[in-house]
């Protein structure tokens, strides 16, 4: 009886410890991250990225590119997966954000129609939160996809994602954690591949991880980005999407509709303008392969094409 | 709250390879594991330490310097540079639990080396006096009386292993770290909710089967239970002596 | 090395934002475990709940407390508040101990002593046991110093930016001298308060040195 108090009395401690600290004085002094822009102010834009090294080039390119405006920005990369940072540019604790038209839409709605850019694109702009707008789409695209190693793509001979029903079940499949629910991830592929893998291993967004575990036979299949130079390094091999599951997959920048002045909205059209795969696929090379910084190369990007 | 219950009492969370049981056998697994290993190599070196007096300073020193490491960088750095060089699934595995295994060390290590030093030199003396050898002394005398500071050195290296166990599944591995990372992949804020108190659980239920073999070995006379308290903060001085 | 070298402008910025986050945290556990570790060791029978109640926080893993903390803060998922109050938490949840135990350590007859000059009870706390529990606490503030510097880094996985963004960004690109480096800053950083902490306690136990000397 007595270490049942004892434990009550822990566990009121640790509530009654919470409680204090939620009422620390340091929240009250932050600044208040929700608070809508006055139109008056100087217009400032914070703009975020996701975790992986693509996004973060496109997030310094688009604040460059309105920094050469004399835009006020400021930056919150590498914020997780559009499980966390979703929420956060719905309450404005973010401005900006490079997207890519078929995911995001599928993350807003699993049924949404991305099978071609045009239907991606219409998708997207129907569903987004009415405080957000998406502006002009470049023609840069990067989709996920499913690879498999050359000795894998041999012994099956696996070309396309179709060729992988009959082994499926034999094949462990590696993709960042939030596949195993998202509708672009495990649900989806059985629901338009028919394919039920054995297992689906949790890695990371299509970074080392998922290199390794490829390479050292811990998955037989796994995600990663088209844009990836791993895929072309490793010698892997990109299945092919028959059924335009992935869909299309164009970089578009989504601002919050209070911050989307003309001005800004010029100036990150004209970044979407220039983008195409291949100039995306070739940053990304610079940084994940020659180790450069994203912020260097996103300057280069600019310079290189007069936006900043 | 209602959150949390709806995840803990939804029977799907409970079976299969992702489930709350095979989950938290795999965390038990990795923090055994590294305990194991980090008592192997921390008891005998602080007891070595705590009986000649040799290399204190040094040893002090290093343990500060490694509890300042940061073991999500170690982790990843870990990953990058063995992972590529093992094979199958002890490529994430076994740099997760070297990371562990670092961090588990200082504590146990401070607490051997702290019991031994702190035992009353009348008792060594007498030992001596008695004709026992300097390993009698060690075996006999000395680790019998640090019991109740190798224990609490182990108890909160048991306590950190348990917590930290959770950051191997930002490399893929399992465990309920699983629950944590996948939680928060998902925005499923009922299953890390739940991922979290399940840690925590396990981290007392630890401590107590810890608490019920010290109570098995530790000889009455030591009175373990009034000493308990003195005893780890003088376990976390001897970590970071003035 | 020449990695570091190109790159010291943004770890210096990186590492004055983890110096922020974890020394807030630091200042504010330490005020709130003050009250609670006096109530510790004034009232025997609250030492082993409130012992056991802070030793449970430190339980809870880093990750889920940083992500959690909006829902009970009502902050948003990206503020810096998350990572000071959680933290505060963990500092606290070390504390506690520490302080009960520094202020227990101050030997009765001192405290008879001083009651018997007839110092009241609030002035015999500030200025007899308290200073006398200084090593003791600083001590544990050592401890919870250079465990926050390894927590902080955690928040990286979250996007904040600190030391452990340099972790998330050499491991998205398998890229080992910018983990490398932040490992070596964070060291840098958790010797640093210790070394700011010891130097601190020093200061304020004047009589420790001149027996020493003496």
């Amino acid at each position: 009886m007595k270490k049942h108090l004892a434990t009550l009395a822990a566990a009121a401690t640790a509530l009654a410890l919470t409680a204090c600290s939620s009422g620390n004085p340091l929240a009250s002094s932050a600044p208040a991250s929700s608070a809508p822009a006055s139109s008056g102010a100087a217009l400032s834009i914070v703009v975020g990225s996701a975790n992986f090294p693509e996004s973060e080039i496109l997030a310094d390119i688009y604040a460059g590119a309105l920094k050469a405006k004399g835009i006020t920005v400021s930056t919150k990369l590498n914020v997780a997966s559009r499980e966390t940072y979703v929420p956060a540019l719905k309450s404005g604790e973010i401005d900006l954000f490079p997207e890519y038209t078929g995911g995001f839409s599928k993350y807003l709605s699993a049924d949404a129609d991305t099978h071609d850019e045009a239907s991606a694109l219409a998708s997207l702009k129907s569903l987004l939160p009415d405080t957000l707008t998406a502006l002009e789409p470049s023609a840069a695209q990067d989709k996920d996809s499913i690879t498999v190693t050359r000795a894998t793509a041999d012994k099956y001979s696996l070309k396309t994602i179709e060729d992988l029903a009959p082994v499926a079940g034999q094949f462990v499949l590696g993709g960042p954690p939030e596949w195993k629910n998202r509708a672009l991830g495990v649900p989806g592929l059985k629901k338009t591949y028919g394919l039920v893998f054995k297992d689906f291993k949790a890695l990371d967004v299509a970074g080392p991880l998922t290199v390794q575990a490829l390479k050292n036979g811990q998955v037989q299949a796994a995600n990663l980005f088209t844009t990836d130079p791993s895929i072309k390094a490793n010698d892997f091999v990109s299945l092919e999407d028959t059924k335009q599951f992935f869909g299309a997959q164009n970089v578009i920048p989504v601002i919050q509709k209070t911050k989307a002045t003309p001005e800004v909205t010029a100036a990150l059209n004209a970044v979407s303008a220039k983008l195409t795969t291949d100039t995306l696929a070739s940053m990304v090379t610079k940084v994940v392969i020659d180790k450069q910084d994203a912020a260097t190369v996103a300057a280069e990007f600019l310079s290189t094409n007069g936006l900043g | 709250m209602n959150l949390l219950w709806t995840w803990l009492s939804n029977p799907e969370n409970w079976q299969g390879s992702s489930g709350i049981p095979v989950r938290v056998a795999e965390h038990l697994a990795y923090s055994a594991a590294t305990l194991f290993l980090a008592a192997l190599v921390g008891i005998p070196l602080g007891l070595w330490i705590g009986h000649t007096g040799r290399g204190r300073v040094a040893v002090v020193n290093l343990v500060n310097g490694v509890r300042s490491v940061p073991t999500l960088g170690l982790l990843f750095a870990a990953v990058l540079v063995v992972g590529p060089l093992l094979g199958g699934d002890i490529a994430f595995l076994v740099p997760s639990i070297f990371v562990l295994v670092l961090l588990a060390i200082p504590p146990i290590l401070a607490g051997a080396y702290a019991g031994v030093e702190g035992v009353d030199p009348g008792a060594r003396d007498a030992a001596r006096g008695m004709g026992m050898s300097s390993m009698e002394i060690l075996f006999r005398v000395e680790v019998p009386c640090a019991l109740p500071l190798i224990f609490s050195g182990l108890r909160s290296a048991a306590l950190q292993v348990v917590a930290t166990a959770t950051l191997a599944a930002s490399v893929s591995l399992g465990g309920l770290g699983r629950f944590l990372i996948d939680g928060q992949a998902y925005r499923d804020y009922g299953q890390m909710a739940g991922g979290a108190l399940l840690v925590a659980v396990l981290a007392v239920l630890v401590d107590l089967v810890f608490a019920g073999v010290q109570r098995l070995v530790v000889s009455p006379g030591l009175s373990p239970i009034r000493s308990a308290r003195r005893v780890r903060t003088r376990a976390q001085l001897a970590a970071n002596p003035t | 090395m020449k990695w570091f070298l190109g790159h010291l402008d943004q770890v210096a910025q990186l590492m004055l934002n983890h110096a922020v986050l974890a020394l807030i945290p630091l200042v504010v556990g330490l005020l709130l475990a003050l009250p609670l570790g006096w109530l510790a060791k004034r009232y025997r029978g609250l030492y082993s709940p409130l012992i056991a109640g802070t030793g449970l926080l430190y339980t809870i893993p880093s990750l889920a407390l940083f992500i959690l903390m909006p829902l009970v803060l009502g902050t948003g998922i990206l503020d810096p508040v998350n990572v000071v109050v959680a933290l505060t938490v963990y500092t606290v949840a070390l504390l506690v101990r520490t302080v009960a135990d520094g202020l227990g350590s101050v030997p009765d007859e001192v405290v008879q002593a001083a009651t018997a000059m007839g110092i009241g009870r609030l002035r015999r706390f500030w200025s007899v046991e308290l200073p006398l529990a200084v090593p003791v606490i600083a001590a544990g503030l050592r401890v919870a110093a250079v465990s926050n510097v390894s927590i902080v880094s955690v928040a990286a996985l979250l996007g904040i930016s600190q030391l452990g963004s340099l972790f998330t960004d050499g491991f998205a690109r398998n890229f080992l001298d910018p983990i490398v480096v932040g490992i070596g800053a964070c060291m840098v950083l958790a010797l640093a308060m210790d070394l700011a902490i010891l130097l601190l306690s020093r200061a304020a136990t004047p009589w420790l040195r001149t027996r020493v000397a003496a």
